[in-house]
């Protein structure tokens, strides 16, 4: 059985003047437990709406989103909080950090919300991401790089099935953007985590085995139409 | 854990607000217990305060008056009376003890006050009588010496040994300084009580003053009285305010303290309500401060829900901090509590001798946190509802 199973999943949106417009609709779509697959995407494909019903974030209009076995949309909104954060690690492009809070308390508070903080397993992951020497410093303190590094051990830090990265090197120079895909691939592996990684970057989508287009995935006439 | 540690960050990350508003509760706070606690202990402490007297003797008039002027040395005294009133209810069976006083000079605004050395052998309060500082002693009869409270002795700088001149009337005037010369014998010992705000010398001193009317050289201002019990109190209340109509007897001494306290009571409700008002502003501070700091707070919120916060955690998280605020504010308002007190106390004992202590322990210091932090966390549900009702996704779109 797929780790992640998505059928015939539709989401719209009411737009300022009331009509409603539709941004996903996907008929099939798995992801194998601990494979690793890349989602080419331009914006305005729905990439990222995409990623939030696989994440719970969105609840979708019809259609399923099993993650292990459980359809997402027969889950109250709570039951999906709670899964999200024992289930799901989540790599955003601006990295989303907590700017008051330290990185520690960056991965530790990822971690209260699922099984538990862990101070142990928080430090270990951050040593890994070669951030042990900056436990107590803030995100502003630290290089973008740094950042997205913080925001890779937060997202591993509660053992996810699966770890969702939304355009993970789309902030970084072509140094970092390197390092950060080679680290967000190797954590992955380390944890058993499979990745649903999402860009437009052709070289990020080059270094991935298996690939797939959001915008072949996505059956949304307007979309397929080549607008975006 | 959690939740303290996001209420904690959260106030520091917004530390100005945190402070105006923690401030603007202490400020609420501190007064709101200040004047719970200066109208309780001002009005035990009045109504309690009877110097160890049952009742006062005096001329015809308010028995309010009688009892400030003779008890407090407050106010001017109603009138004087012939001392064979004094001699006739010191022999009354009922009457255990009687004192007469002779008031109407004064040392730079102290007043002076003649009596007898038994005023100073009645209990002022229970197993508590007058002492004298070690070294000095009782003025005599017959001679120009003084006692001086200790808060006058602290004033004026008067030690054994000092002399002076008194002033004639209870108001301070330079022109109008007595040829006697008085030499001080004795400093009383801090009683807490009006007598530490006068300069006791023998009655007949006072009575016989330069200046003072020869005529009435054997009157005196009051007669201080202590009942063989309750009952005597009656019989004597219908001896001179019922049947008699040329003297004012004051009984019980509480009662009229409790009197004037009542036609104050409205007084008591205005700064009460004032108090209320001033902390149910400053509850709202914290409600708009943290309404406002919502928006700048959004995507920390959506982030937090991202990473699996349910929105309860959220709504919590925003109330705790609310009503975290108003803790710390409660906090520093003990701090303007015992400011305003100690004012207030030092204000009340420079003008009545009566001393308020601000660290009595008051159910107000229990009652005002608990529904000041009550206050403040009801002012977080509003902003905290907004947080609740937020969506994840909106507050993680990329912001321009």
């Amino acid at each position: 059985m797929a780790l992640l199973e998505i059928m015939d999943l539709v989401k719209s949106f009411r737009g300022p003047d009331g009509t409603v417009h539709e941004v996903v609709r996907i008929p099939r779509f798995t992801l194998e437990a601990r494979s690793q697959v890349a989602l080419s995407g331009a914006s305005g494909t729905g990439k990222t709406t995409f990623l939030h019903l696989i994440a719970g974030i969105l609840a979708p209009d019809a259609g399923s989103v099993r993650l292990d076995g459980t359809n997402l949309a027969e889950l109250s909104e709570s039951a999906r909080d709670r899964l999200r954060a024992t289930k799901i690690g989540y790599i955003f492009q601006t990295f989303n950090l907590l700017q008051g809070f330290t990185v520690l308390e960056n991965v530790l508070l990822g971690m209260s919300f699922g099984p538990g903080a862990d101070r142990a397993r928080a430090m270990s992951l951050l040593e890994r991401v070669g951030l042990g020497e900056r436990l107590h410093h803030f995100p502003r303190q630290l290089s973008t790089g740094q950042q997205q590094r913080v925001a890779v051990a937060r997202a591993l830090a509660n053992h996810p099935q699966l770890v969702l990265a939304d355009e993970p090197t789309g902030n970084l120079d072509a140094r970092n953007a390197r390092e950060a895909l080679k680290l967000i691939r190797e954590a992955c592996t380390e944890n058993g985590a499979a990745l649903l990684l999402v860009s437009h970057d052709r070289d990020v989508l080059n270094s991935f085995e298996h690939t797939a287009s959001l915008g072949e995935l996505n059956q949304v006439a307007s979309l397929r139409g080549g607008a975006q | 854990m959690t939740l303290w540690l996001i209420v904690r960050r959260s106030l520091y990350q917004h530390l100005l607000s945190t402070l105006v508003t923690g401030v603007s509760i202490a400020l609420a706070g501190g007064l709101l217990m200040s004047v719970w606690v200066v109208k309780n202990q001002a009005h035990a402490t009045f109504t309690g305060q009877s110097g160890g007297w049952d009742a006062v003797l005096g001329a015809r008039g308010a028995k309010l008056q009688l009892v400030l002027n003779a008890i407090f040395h407050l106010e001017a005294s109603p009138g004087n009376i012939p001392f064979d009133d004094y001699e006739a209810i010191g022999t009354n069976r009922a009457v255990a003890a009687a004192v007469p006083i002779a008031v109407g000079d004064n040392y730079r605004g102290y007043r002076l006050v003649g009596t007898l050395t038994n005023y100073f052998d009645v209990e002022f309060a229970k197993a508590q009588r007058f002492q004298l500082v070690p070294g000095g002693r009782m003025f005599e009869d017959g001679y120009r010496e003084a006692v001086v409270g200790s808060f006058v002795a602290q004033k004026l700088g008067l030690k054994v040994g000092s002399e002076f001149q008194p002033y004639h009337g209870l108001n301070f005037d330079p022109k109008t300084q007595h040829e006697e010369v008085y030499v001080v014998v004795g400093i009383m010992e801090p009683s807490n009580t009006p007598a530490d705000r006068v300069i006791w010398i023998p009655l007949a001193g006072l009575q016989n003053m330069s200046g003072h009317d020869a005529a009435a050289a054997n009157d005196v201002s009051a007669v201080l009285v202590k009942l063989r019990s309750p009952l005597a109190g009656q019989q004597l209340d219908m001896l001179y305010n019922r049947q008699g109509n040329r003297l004012t007897f004051a009984w019980p001494i509480a009662k009229q303290m409790a009197d004037l306290f009542e036609k104050f009571g409205w007084f008591d409700s205005v700064l009460e309500l004032v108090a209320w008002l001033v902390a149910l502003v400053a509850t709202g501070a914290v409600l708009a401060s943290l309404y406002n700091s919502l928006n700048s707070r959004r995507r920390d919120i959506a982030i937090l829900r991202a990473l699996g916060a349910r929105r309860r955690t959220v709504f919590s998280a925003i109330v705790l901090e609310s009503a975290t605020i108003s803790a710390l504010g409660m906090a520093g308002g003990f701090l303007v509590y015992f400011a305003i007190l100690s004012g207030a106390a030092s204000v009340i004992r420079a003008q009545t001798g009566v001393v308020l202590d601000p660290w009595q322990p008051a159910a107000v210091w229990l009652w005002a946190p608990a529904a000041l932090i009550g206050m403040g966390a009801l002012a977080g549900i509003l902003p905290a509802l907004k947080a609740y009702r937020s969506e994840v996704a909106d507050g993680l779109a990329p912001e321009s």
